[in-house]
């Protein structure tokens, strides 16, 4: 059964997010043959409309206003609503991001709809659209179908493959006018912790530290170690607890879920609520100097040591590495 | 003249009090393990709590109300099981609490269905602050909280660490995005969702737990809310639940801990082949 699904892209620091082109993947599965529509908000970011057609999206719709500058959900929500009436889809895709997270439940609600947040992967089988996502804390993963009305769904970054990008792909842009009014919270003032261009939950290999790094100045060797391999800086609950690193480094059910090919985890326990934002992991490295660490049991691969003679010594052999290929 | 300043200022605090409610999630502690019977999680001996997440809520419900005066209610969407939670939370300081109990009406129950329960509940209650927990550690989905606001026609705040409430019922709360923060300014009525850092939580006190024996805790259901079965059938249904495929045990590396760095260094790209 074809169907017509909207996706919606996500812009940050003037880039596209990358779950913006696995939303499109993930559309192309629900539409089964059908339209693929993705919809650009915000303020002045009409110029990503042709890098959405390359991913895979068959039109983009454009709507722009100067009070879509921040995102709100009372702003984006009158946004996204006036293109579904329009497009009558019977599929949504967003990323399951703060914004994601925060924006769809209001727009289920005015569609009366179901949702699934949060899944890592769908399918088609035995004649339904089947998510699977995590529930326990990871623990444990359920499949999900919509019995009634729109299939509504948000997907975790970094779990669904992106489509190739294909520069001969075309599709028409257009602009919808909204008029966006009586927005009830405003924004007054974004403090930025996170570093420009790092996002965590799109990096391949993540290096991070726990409370075993103990000082700011003990994250320097997990830096080098990130470098080498052209990764990104976590850290755990009790590293940023201890003021070792920000919070915006935080990886796990309160922090960022991240899901990179390479997870070396460095003096960090293995607290479930950390295991929660990394536990899907493709590789996980544990480095801790107490054998019985509970981060040990999804590891992949442990040393048991000390994490400032380890690694240092592995930055040391990942370097020799990049010289001899 | 010395009567009349005391009505005006017993009107202006009572004008001020703040109509609170906490929506409380019973949950599975998922520090447990876990296993499947039947098709299902296992729920069997288990040991459940209030989500962590809503104990950020209780507390700062209690806050809200120290300070500014109101009435905190807990309310919670569960079977009877959930009135140990409900005790916990009146323990910790909550004045009142409600069990809507839809075991017996409602066969499957989804997102859809919790939130339409619990507005059909607030929506004639007059809710100046509605707390909620960013997200259930079981279920995991995050909708509930946004999904009440909206079908009570509130703005809503989602995964805040900060909250002051002005006098004439202006806002102002910092926003966890991501590990960003906004500063964001809105006004009551208002729901929010907790996130970690908002506060720290308190342990019920002893006089706290024998007070809550005599604090009121009513129990309801769907036909004491005027709705039907049909208006809260759930939109999604789990065909399945399983475990992730166990992981083969870790390879705990041995030997001098350079020669270690090398085996992982190699094992990294010829077994693992993710560098
Ligand atoms: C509601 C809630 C939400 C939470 N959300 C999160 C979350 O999102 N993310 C998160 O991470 N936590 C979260 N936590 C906190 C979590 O429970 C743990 O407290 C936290 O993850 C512990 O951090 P840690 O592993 O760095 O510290 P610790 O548990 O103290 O572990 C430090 C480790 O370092 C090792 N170590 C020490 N020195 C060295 C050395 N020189 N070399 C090698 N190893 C060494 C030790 O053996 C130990 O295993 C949450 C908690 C709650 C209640
Ligand atoms: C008898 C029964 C049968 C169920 N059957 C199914 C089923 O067939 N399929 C299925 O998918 N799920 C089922 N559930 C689970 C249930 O539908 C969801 O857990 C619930 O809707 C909340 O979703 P969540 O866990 O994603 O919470 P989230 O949306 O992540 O929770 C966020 C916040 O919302 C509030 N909240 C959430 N749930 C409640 C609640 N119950 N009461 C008060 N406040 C709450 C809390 O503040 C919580 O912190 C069943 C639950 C029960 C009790």
């Amino acid at each position: 059964m074809a169907r017509k699904v909207l996706t919606l892209a996500e812009v940050r620091d003037g880039s596209l997010r990358n779950v913006s082109f696995e939303a499109i993947a993930a559309a192309k599965t629900i539409a089964e043959g059908g339209e693929v529509v993705s919809v650009l908000v915000g303020d002045q970011v009409q110029a990503h409309a042709n890098e959405l057609i390359y991913r895979g999206a068959d039109r983009v719709v454009v709507i722009e206003h100067p009070n879509l500058k921040f995102y709100t959900s009372d702003g984006y929500s009158q946004a996204l609503k006036a293109v579904i009436d329009k497009e009558q889809p019977e599929g949504i895709v967003f990323g399951h991001t703060a914004l994601g997270k925060d924006l769809s439940p209001k727009l289920a609600i005015k569609l009366d709809a179901g949702l699934i947040s949060d899944v890592i992967a769908v399918e088609e089988a035995g004649g339904n659209i089947v998510f699977t996502r995590p529930i326990y804390s990871g623990k444990a993963f359920e499949k999900k179908i919509v019995t009634d009305g729109i299939i509504f769904a948000t997907v975790r970054p970094n779990n669904i493959a992106p489509l190739e990008r294909d520069e001969s792909r075309s599709g028409s842009v257009e602009a919808l006018a909204v008029e966006i009014k009586d927005l009830r919270a405003i924004v007054k003032e974004v403090v930025r912790k996170t570093a420009e261009g790092v996002d965590l939950t799109e990096a391949k290999v993540i290096v991070a530290g726990g409370r075993g790094v103990k000082s700011a100045e003990g994250f320097k060797p997990l830096k080098e170690l990130a470098e080498v391999l052209g990764g990104a800086v976590g850290a755990s609950r009790g590293a940023c607890d201890a003021g070792y690193c920000d919070y915006s480094l935080q990886i796990g059910q309160t922090g960022k879920v991240v899901t990179p090919d390479l997870y070396i985890a460095c003096g960090i326990s293995g607290a479930i609520q950390h295991l929660a934002g990394m536990s899907n992991s493709k590789v996980i490295v544990a480095i801790n100097k107490d054998p019985e660490a509970n981060i040990f049991k999804v590891a992949d691969y442990g040393i048991v040591g000390d994490l400032f003679e380890v690694v240092p010594l592995l930055t040391e052999e990942f370097k020799k590495l990049k010289v001899h290929s | 003249m010395m009567f009349e300043c005391w009505q005006l200022k017993q009107l202006f605090e009572e004008g001020n009090d703040v109509n609170i409610f906490v929506l409380m999630k019973r949950t599975f502690d998922t520090e447990e393990k876990i296993s499947i019977v039947n098709g299902k999680i296992n729920e069997e001996g288990a040991e459940f709590i209030i989500n962590p997440y809503d104990e950020y809520a209780i507390e700062e419900a209690i806050q809200v109300r120290d300070k500014h005066g109101g009435e905190v209610t807990v309310v919670t969407v569960g079977s009877e099981e959930a009135e140990k939670e409900l005790r916990t939370a009146l323990a910790m300081g909550c004045d009142k609490a409600v069990l809507i109990n839809i075991d017996d009406d409602v066969e499957e129950q989804d997102q859809y269905t919790t939130a339409k329960v619990l507005a059909e509940y607030l929506k004639d209650k007059n809710p100046d602050l509605i707390l909620a927990g960013n997200v259930a550690i079981d279920g995991g989905s995050g909708q509930v909280g946004p999904r009440v606001a909206e079908l009570l026609g509130i703005p809503y705040v989602t995964t805040i660490t900060k909250l002051d409430i002005a006098d004439g019922g202006k806002v102002t709360v910092v926003r966890d995005v991501e590990g960003d923060e906004e500063i964001i300014e809105t006004s009551l009525p208002l729901l929010v969702t907790a996130q970690q850092g908002l506060n720290e939580p308190r342990y019920p006190s002893l006089p706290g737990i024998m007070k809550a024996k005599k604090k009121p805790l009513d129990e309801l259901e769907l036909d004491d809310l005027d709705l039907d079965e049909e208006d809260v059938e759930a939109k999604t249904k789990t065909i399945e639940v399983f475990l992730p495929p166990k992981r083969e045990a870790g390879k705990i590396l041995q030997g001098e801990i350079a020669d270690q760095v090398k085996e992982l260094v190699q094992l990294l790209r010829s077994e693992a082949k993710v560098v």
